[in-house]
């Protein structure tokens, strides 16, 4: 019952009970499971909002921790913990949201093996939540490489034409990453005597720098194949085109988080003599995956591959505001996770929207949309342009602030920040260009009998929007959230760029 | 011979007179009662597993110090016969599908399993060599069970010659070592080492040629090429039943020859085992890429993993990890057969007559079909690829953290990455089965069906609940 009692694991486990319902519901009952399925996710959610209001905003410490001995077993001790902070806690909220939207958003697309698909859903945002709350090294690599798996169905039995081959690519490719992770949380953990991340935190990473700089080197790897950085990227196209909208919206709005917040909890906050050491590399990384991520997506004919490149453009951002590593550029790098969770969700569902209607993602099949469907066509516009960066809207806050943080960064500096703004433009540029070709212009033909979206489809989109003003129009409480724990890391960080000049 | 040198081997020497009265006893059981046949000698193996557990706990000798019974023993017998009685449940249906009931295999598998046991006791190498016969012996009769189809004569003869080879290798490798410690024993080898009186270029020649025997029986490369086509020839059933029981007899042999009689050669032995690893690990899981047919695909998975278990072998040659390093291959072999039993079940039950059904592309919307046995094959799957909450996982990461531990950092970054080829031919066995539209049959009966369901529960019971049965491996230590 204590285990029950904390929010934590109640959110993180709630949606197994949705699975056991669902497998004794008999899978002619498509319409019983998709409501099982929703249910239970907003179940979580709810219990994600009371974690909300136990939260203490002004404590940068874990926070509603549970902590159990897991194994003890020849000398050493894992634990099962969770805990959150103001690190974690943005995105466990993201991904408590994102779920039951993005399995409401199926509710039509996926007719076939509805039972299987639901259960993938819940068993993924277990995954999910676990990798954003756990506390033990171990705990959390059980959850990490755990999330693989769901993911790897959603696409590969859903998924469009060369679904076999994105599922295996993305497993494969995640796995390089996360294997060699797992030696050197082993190293980590052998060498500290603890798999505890508090421990380990509150006693420093004692180990000599180039054995640090190994260990950042294995950690990093895993997370920037997820986020993915340049040049570890080439999986995350392939994943996206082929994977259903619903799976699209979960890995742009969460999965990829895994990367960004794998840096910032284990490689800032761990090694953070060898977060300055790699300071300038990895932001000169972030900096060709914006430019890069921005000039192939304009050049794409395929509506979902070019937001699938926004994706590596964007969080080249979020890379380059946590490698600023100042508290500026850490708290537009959150801020930056959350608003591409919403803003590139909300693109995704808008490309499954007109390619559930048309059954084609050619961006030169369109055209002059806007006349036929003008709801479609407003939500559009307002998505695209957060994720263009139009002051007023999300994306915005997000960009300026990583920015403001690269530029006064002692580490990085202006030129980092200038050749980051260029990215903003090549964005305005794509997605201009995007709007152009979908929805205005001629009407095409065939396209005339479209209909507009429906209320579901209403309703997703709309409480997506109500972020994407929200945080644009009034960041405040978003930065509240996170500031204290973004301040204590930032210090560290800091004290560890003097010590090393 | 006193009851106390009796009472060391009471397991093994009940298992051998059960089972010879069981020989007599089937020719009274008509063709279509062959049921009471497998019943009876599951019954067997309870009572040498019950009989085994008793015994558990104590450290005793006996003839003479020839065999010796200790926590390592235990945990290996119970590991053993519940692998013959899983072995059994495998069979049942098996043989009646595919026209072959005839209770010998029941009895062989008793021998063998009594030979396997015999094994984990051996404390001297005469009696490891006895074991290694008696075990290998009815299991080159049992591939040859489908006779007379010539896919199974034909891998049984390559069986039996290659592991009389093996055998030679072996029976060498005792006589070196009997030249140069003038004993067969093997604390007597160690104590000879100790004093000074072994001659040590001779002892590594015989340590060396023990390797080769050993290093056949648990398929390590070099000496694999027999595996994939005995897995494939050999009825599935007792596939199954080899993989994982040969595979921990073996690795108990290896553990007391390798771990007990050479410590001092351990710097000579480090490098050759170190290679035998790397080599099996890799080559294991790169020609399993290549098949396509589901028997050889896991025969080529078996090479890898014990691939994985010679990593924590070569720790071993760390005097500070080595009660752990033993702990974690103990843990590994019953993670392995575990997970082994319940792919090799899944297999059975989707294999129909005349050996159809076999080839990967066979498996082709059996998740459509028949949703809990795909289920349940994924779940045995991932945990061969070491994903978590399987207790394959669990097990991959004791036996890498002794390779760091012992500071085998590149070993253990082969095997890792290894591991991550595995996934590719793992996974595309889930994927064929959920992915790829086809008309997958399966014919299963209720004990085949409930042997695949505990195997899968087990396969996460213990991937979460790992503790209890590690700290059993911990416990179950070597005695001299």
């Amino acid at each position: 019952m204590d285990f029950l009692m904390n929010p934590l694991n109640l959110m993180t486990f709630f949606p197994l009970v949705g699975v056991a319902i669902i497998l004794l519901i008999p899978r002619e009952r498509k319409d019983a499971i998709r409501w099982v399925a929703v249910v239970t996710s907003l179940v979580s959610f709810f219990v994600s909002l009371w974690m909300l209001s136990m939260f203490h905003a002004k404590d940068p410490a874990f926070q509603m921790v549970y902590d159990k001995i897991w194994m003890k077993a020849g000398g050493f001790e894992i634990h099962y913990a969770l805990g959150v902070d103001g690190l974690s806690i943005l995105l466990v909220l993201l991904t408590t949201l994102l779920t039951p939207i993005s399995i409401f958003s199926a509710w039509t697309a996926i007719e076939d093996r509805v039972k299987e698909f639901a259960i993938a859903f819940l068993v993924m945002e277990v995954g999910m939540l676990g990798v954003f709350l756990a506390l033990d090294l171990f705990t959390f690599f059980v959850f990490w490489e755990f999330s693989l798996v769901p993911m790897y169905f959603i696409i590969g039995i859903w998924g469009g034409p060369r679904r076999t081959y994105s599922a295996i690519k993305f497993m494969l490719y995640t796995m390089v990453g996360s294997v060699l992770m797992l030696l050197a949380i082993l190293w980590l953990g052998l060498s500290q005597g603890t798999f505890m991340l508090p421990d380990l935190l509150a006693k420093g990473v004692n180990l000599p720098l180039h054995l640090q700089s190994w260990l950042f080197l294995a950690f990093a790897l895993a997370f920037a194949i997820k986020v993915p950085m340049w040049p570890l990227h080439s999986w995350l196209p392939d994943a996206h085109v082929e994977a259903p909208t619903a799976g699209s919206v979960i890995l742009a709005g969460v999965l990829l988080k895994m990367g960004t917040y794998g840096f910032l909890r284990f490689n800032l906050s761990l090694f953070p003599e060898a977060s300055v050491k790699f300071a300038v590399p990895i932001a000169v990384l972030a900096i060709i995956g914006i430019i890069y991520g921005a000039m192939v997506a304009y050049a794409q004919k395929d509506f979902k591959k070019l937001v699938a490149y926004t994706s590596v453009s964007h969080l080249g951002f979020v890379m380059l505001g946590l490698f600023a590593l100042n508290p500026m550029g850490i708290a537009g790098g959150i801020l930056q996770m959350i608003n591409h969770g919403i803003s590139t969700g909300a693109l995704f569902l808008i490309v499954g929207i007109i390619y559930e209607r048309t059954h084609t993602r050619d961006l030169g099949a369109f055209g002059g949309l806007w006349k036929i469907m003008p709801i479609y066509g407003a939500f559009s516009l307002v998505v695209a342009l957060s994720s263009m960066g139009l002051p007023g809207l999300n994306g915005f806050i997000g960009e300026f602030t990583i920015l403001m943080g690269a530029f006064q960064s002692p580490i990085l500096g202006p030129v980092f920040a200038i050749s980051a703004a260029v990215g903003i433009v090549l964005a305005a540029v794509y997605i201009l260009v995007m709007l152009q070709k979908v929805f205005l212009g001629p009407v095409k033909e065939k396209n005339l009998g479209l209909k507009d979206l429906n209320w579901r489809e209403i309703t997703v989109l709309a409480v997506l929007t109500v972020f994407i003003f929200w945080i644009g129009l009034h960041p405040a409480p978003f930065f509240n959230l996170m500031m204290p724990s973004v301040e204590k890391l930032a210090h560290g960080l800091q004290a560890a760029a003097l010590a090393m000049h | 011979m006193t009851f106390s040198d009796l009472s060391t081997l009471l397991p093994e020497i009940a298992l051998v007179i059960w089972a010879s009265v069981l020989l007599l006893v089937d020719l009274f059981i008509p063709k279509v009662r062959k049921g009471w046949t497998a019943f009876l000698a599951a019954l067997g193996l309870a009572l040498a597993f019950g009989l085994a557990v008793a015994q558990g706990g104590g450290v005793g000798a006996g003839f003479h110090g020839m065999v010796v019974s200790d926590g390592f023993a235990t945990f290996l017998e119970a590991l053993l016969a519940l692998s013959g009685a899983l072995g059994i449940l495998l069979a049942y249906d098996y043989l009646k599908r595919q026209q072959m009931v005839r209770g010998e295999y029941y009895t062989l598998l008793l021998f063998s399993v009594a030979g396997m046991m015999l094994m984990a006791k051996a404390a001297d190498l005469m009696v490891m060599f006895l074991a290694l016969e008696l075990l290998s012996i009815p299991l080159y009769v049992l591939t040859a069970f489908a006779r007379p189809r010539e896919i199974g004569e034909e891998a049984a003869l390559k069986y039996f010659l290659l592991g009389a080879f093996a055998a030679a290798f072996f029976v060498y490798g005792i006589a070196l070592t009997y030249g140069a410690t003038q004993t067969t024993r093997i604390a007597g080898i160690a104590a000879a080492v100790d004093t000074g009186r072994a001659n040590l270029t001779l002892l590594a020649f015989g340590a060396g040629l023990l390797l080769v025997g050993l290093g056949f029986k648990v398929a390590a490369v070099p000496f694999h090429m027999w595996t994939p086509d005995v897995y494939q020839g050999a009825p599935s059933p007792m596939t199954g039943f080899m993989a994982a029981g040969a595979k921990v007899a073996g690795f108990a042999a290896l553990l007391r020859v390798l771990v007990l009689a050479f410590p001092v050669l351990g710097g000579r032995l480090t490098p050759i085992v170190w290679v035998l690893a790397l080599l099996t690990m890799v080559v294991g899981n790169l020609a399993a890429l290549a098949q396509k047919n589901i028997k050889r695909m896991l025969a080529y998975s078996s090479i890898a993993h014990a691939g994985y278990m010679l990593v924590a072998v070569v720790a071993f040659a760390n005097a500070k990890v080595a009660p752990m390093a033993v702990a974690a291959v103990l843990f590994y072999l019953g993670a392995y057969a575990l997970t082994s039993f319940g792919a090799w079940a899944v297999v059975v039950a989707v294999e129909h007559a005349e050996g159809q059904g076999l080839e990967i592309a066979d498996y082709a919307g059996l998740g459509r079909k028949h949703p809990w046995l795909a289920l349940a094959m994924t779940v045995f799957m991932l945990s061969f690829g070491g994903f978590p909450p399987t207790v394959g996982f669990v097990g991959k990461f004791y036996l890498f953290r002794v390779a760091l531990d012992a500071g085998f950092v590149g070993l253990a970054i082969v095997g890792v990455l290894a591991s991550v080829v595995s996934v590719y031919y793992y996974m595309r066995v889930v994927t064929t089965m959920y992915m790829k539209e086809g008309e997958a049959e399966a014919h299963g009966d209720a004990w085949l069906n409930l042997g695949v369901a505990l195997t899968a529960l087990a396969t996460i019971f213990f991937g979460i609940v790992t503790a209890p049965a590690f700290q059993w491996a911990v416990q179950a230590v070597l005695h001299l």
